[in-house]
């Protein structure tokens, strides 16, 4: 009884934080090209990751 | 690169939309401080080496900030500022690295709200029922008192989110149909979700053992796999008439008393101003030639399959497209009372075609809801006179509405159309509308267009076997120099020969042909009264030798590959063929006759169109069109179902509920096949899903329904009709039509 007290809350708050990781993804809209994000792992560019941190700010600004 | 400069060809429509720098500065959104922010649309863009050649020739551009490729939408959005006020000329760094680009269809811009919210309530309603269901199957495997009302208590908090958060979207439109005195399959449900919930709440606090948590929040769950599914085979938010704006430029180039060109928004343009119109570019508004001499496509707006040369004094049409020399035009309309947009309004008229439809889905919804409501208020009552227990009562009456419940019917149709349109898809089918496969299996009647859906749109060279093979290598080495349609079909029919002289100072005189020097002889390629001086007019293009014709060349239509298959299989089961065209008697009667239709109609305009539809029907016919112009977007609208080709104007293709890729008519055939085979699982699915709800019934009335029977009868009824749906995927269909279009995929 008391191992499942812990493991039950345990196991809700990994659920609840794989819940609100799946939301960050849907906002931070990563599957809005799934295609390009595919073909872009072929890409020999190191900007990528500037790209996508001006693109979050961006997206910020407008506010989500 | 390489991959992908073979494509840009391919799709003829696409290559004519010219649209200038300009265009695009007025067509931009402003983020603010100076920044703009343009979407273009490139088709042809769809690898690796694409984005990034894509991404790195646009950041090279000066004021262009920022560029960032979606290949999913094939698009590129572009943040930049203007320099020394010139907008960055995007267009032709992309033209320059051989990308064909243009402006989007606007209304297609913007995610899917609606589609977002469901993946997101899904995704709470998941995780939620999930984790209820875990504790339930503890509970319901023996755990001692204690531990169940522990269980019990974390399940109602669990399913807290489901119910107010994620059903929150079938109460809203439960309400909806409630306030206008109607009923639809989301009144049992929601009915069925909040009794559950505030029975089992009640039961949980009294201590009771059995809770309902588990059903109520796992069909929250299913229903919203349903209503996402389905809402992914809705007709996506662009219309036909918004699509019809992108034939009128944004703007154009106004010529000023004073000499000055300005280049101004549509909506300054009035009647009476003169404006350029560049080679390559529609026009803006219906007018009279001033100045100069313009060659005109009118396809897409009349279905005529030939360019008509217009001189000054001669009206010239909004949406038509400047082939030939720049010209001037003086605008007799303002944008608004043009051409496109009378068009614009007709189309808006017509659209009712599908509305009459009412989807089958729907239809089992009107019965459905009395039937399980009066079932439900029937065992209430029957239990509370039994038994006089008011809670008994309500716990079977719950019961009622949970084990009917139509998951499995509300994944019934959703599931076999997105099974299907995958499939179409993957033979080159694209279905905008769910729906449309119901309607496609009522139709005994196929009314086509004819320019541009039973003919290919592009001319083809009629007289080949009379030309001399050597003038045709000449002519072929000189129309290779220009982008004109005639010239491409030369140079076209002249693969096999391998002769290419050399020719020294091309030079293309716009509207009238080609010129060019080998050693001390000049040859001319293009119309006859500019190459033969001394002869008058003719619809034929000439080769010609120092001023002497060499060749001539004719020009018919190229009939679609699969066309006569079609025509023929379409007579073999039963429908009718009726040819609509806008196009001229004689290439009517040609095209009807190679192909063995013997009801069709020439010259008739988009209305006229819409009236040979709606009598059609009148005389209880389901009309199935397929057309591709925006002369036949009205009538598209107007037929029950209809289908373009995508070399169609983007007009045809949003009134359109199936467009086809590839060049063969004959996936129409196998789209008929298709729809009946899921026609027949979506039957069959109907009928698992009564069946498991039938079965299930009696032992809900008679109050013996556990919520272990009741998650079992749902989940098992769902599988069943969710795997049934995906036997459509599994079944080979006729490989006929496939064949080719694997080919030019390939190729």
């Amino acid at each position: 009884m008391t191992a499942m007290s812990v493991l039950v809350p345990l196991s809700i708050i990994m659920g609840v934080g794989g819940l609100l990781a799946f939301l960050w993804s849907l906002r931070t809209r990563q599957y809005e090209d799934l295609d390009g994000a595919a073909a872009r792992i072929l890409l020999d560019s190191d900007d990528d990751d500037a790209v996508d941190r001006d693109r979050r700010q961006h997206m910020s600004r407008d506010g989500g | 690169m390489s991959c992908c400069s073979a494509e840009i060809g391919l799709d003829i429509s696409l290559s004519r939309t010219g649209c200038s720098a300009d265009e695009v500065a007025i067509a931009s959104s402003d983020l603010g401080n100076g920044l703009r922010q343009s979407v273009l649309s490139i088709p042809a863009m769809h690898c690796a080496a694409c984005i990034g050649a894509v991404e790195a020739a646009l950041v090279e551009v000066p004021g262009v900030e920022r560029a960032r490729a979606n290949l999913s939408l094939r698009r590129v959005t572009i943040d930049w500022r203007r320099d020394r006020h010139t907008a960055p000329d995007l267009l032709g760094a992309l033209a320059a690295i051989g990308y064909q680009a243009d402006l989007p269809t606007a209304e297609i811009d913007g995610e899917d709200k609606v589609l977002v919210g469901l993946v997101r309530a899904l995704a709470v309603a998941g995780f939620c029922s999930m984790n209820i269901m875990l504790l339930s199957v503890s509970v319901w495997s023996g755990a001692d008192a204690a531990t169940r009302q522990t269980f019990h208590a974390i399940s109602a908090l669990l399913a807290l989110p489901a119910v107010f958060y994620a059903g929150a979207g079938f109460y809203r439109s439960a309400w909806q149909a409630l306030s206008h005195r109607r009923t639809n399959m989301d009144v049992p449900i929601s009915v069925g979700i909040l009794l559950s919930f505030a029975l089992s709440l009640y039961d949980t606090i009294t201590g009771a053992p059995h809770a309902y948590f588990e059903a109520a929040t796992s069909l929250i769950f299913v229903l919203l796999i349903g209503r996402g599914l389905d809402h992914a085979m809705r007709r996506k938010a662009r219309s036909a008439v918004a699509a019809l704006t992108r034939l009128i430029p944004r703007g154009a180039s106004v010529l000023r008393a004073d000499g000055r060109l300005d280049y101004v928004e549509l909506a300054e343009i009035e009647a009476g101003m003169r404006l350029a119109i560049a080679t390559g570019e529609r026009v803006p508004t219906d007018g009279v030639v001033e100045e100069g001499r313009a060659e005109l496509d009118a396809a897409l707006i009349t279905g005529e399959s030939l360019w008509r040369s217009v001189r000054a004094g001669e009206s010239v049409h909004a949406g038509e497209l400047n082939l030939g020399n720049p010209f001037v035009l003086r605008a007799t309309a303002a944008p608004a009372d043009s051409t496109v947009a009378e068009m614009t309004r007709m189309i808006e008229a017509a659209e009712n075609g599908r509305l009459r439809f009412r989807r089958l889905a729907d239809r089992a919804a009107s019965l459905y809801a009395p039937v399980v409501h009066s079932l439900a208020a029937l065992a209430f009552v029957a239990w509370l006179l039994a038994t006089g227990n008011l809670h008994t009562a309500l716990t079977v009456s719950v019961a009622v509405l949970i084990i009917t419940c139509p998951c499995a019917l509300g994944l019934a149709v959703p599931m076999v159309q997105v099974v299907l349109a995958r499939r179409l898809f993957e033979r080159g089918v694209m279905a905008t509308d769910g729906s449309a496969f119901e309607r496609l299996r009522e139709i005994d009647t196929v009314v086509f267009d004819k320019t541009g859906t039973l003919t290919t749109g592009t001319p083809r060279l009629a007289n080949l076997a009379g030309i001399a093979p050597e003038a045709l290598g000449l002519a072929a080495a000189l129309a290779r120099n220009s982008s004109h349609p005639v010239a491409g079909s030369i140079a076209a029919a002249a693969v096999s020969t391998d002769a290419s002289p050399a020719f020294a100072d091309i030079r293309e005189e716009a509207g009238m042909g080609l010129e060019g020097r080998l050693g001390d002889d000049v040859y001319r390629l293009g119309r006859p009264e500019w190459a033969l001086p001394a002869q008058d007019a003719s619809a034929t293009t000439v080769l010609a030798k120092n001023g002497e014709a060499l060749a001539h060349f004719h020009f018919g239509e190229d009939i679609r590959r699969g066309a006569r298959d079609l025509v023929r299989t379409l007579k073999d089961r039963g429908l009718d063929v009726v040819l609509l065209s806008g196009d001229g008697p004689e290439a009517v009667e040609t095209v009807a006759g190679a192909l063995g239709i013997a009801d069709r109609r020439a010259r008739l305009l988009p209305a006229e169109k819409v009236h040979a539809v709606k009598n059609l029907q009148a005389s209880g016919r389901r009309v199935l069109m397929i057309g591709d112009g925006i002369n036949d977007a009205p009538a598209l609208r107007a037929a029950d179902a209809s289908m373009a080709p995508t070399s169609a104007s983007d007009v045809g293709r949003s009134a359109a509920d199936f467009v086809f890729l590839g060049n063969d008519l004959r996936v129409v055939t196998d789209l008929f096949d298709s729809v009946e085979r899921a026609a027949g699982l979506i039957r069959q699915n109907f009928a698992l899903a009564a069946f498991y709800n039938l079965a299930s019934l009696p032992i809900a009335l008679s109050g013996h329904v556990t919520p272990l029977i009741a998650a079992l009868a749902m989940s098992s009824s769902s599988l069943i009709v969710v795997a049934n749906a995906l036997r459509l995927a599994r079944t080979p269909g006729s490989s006929a039509a496939t064949a080719p279009l694997a080919a030019e995929a390939s190729a």
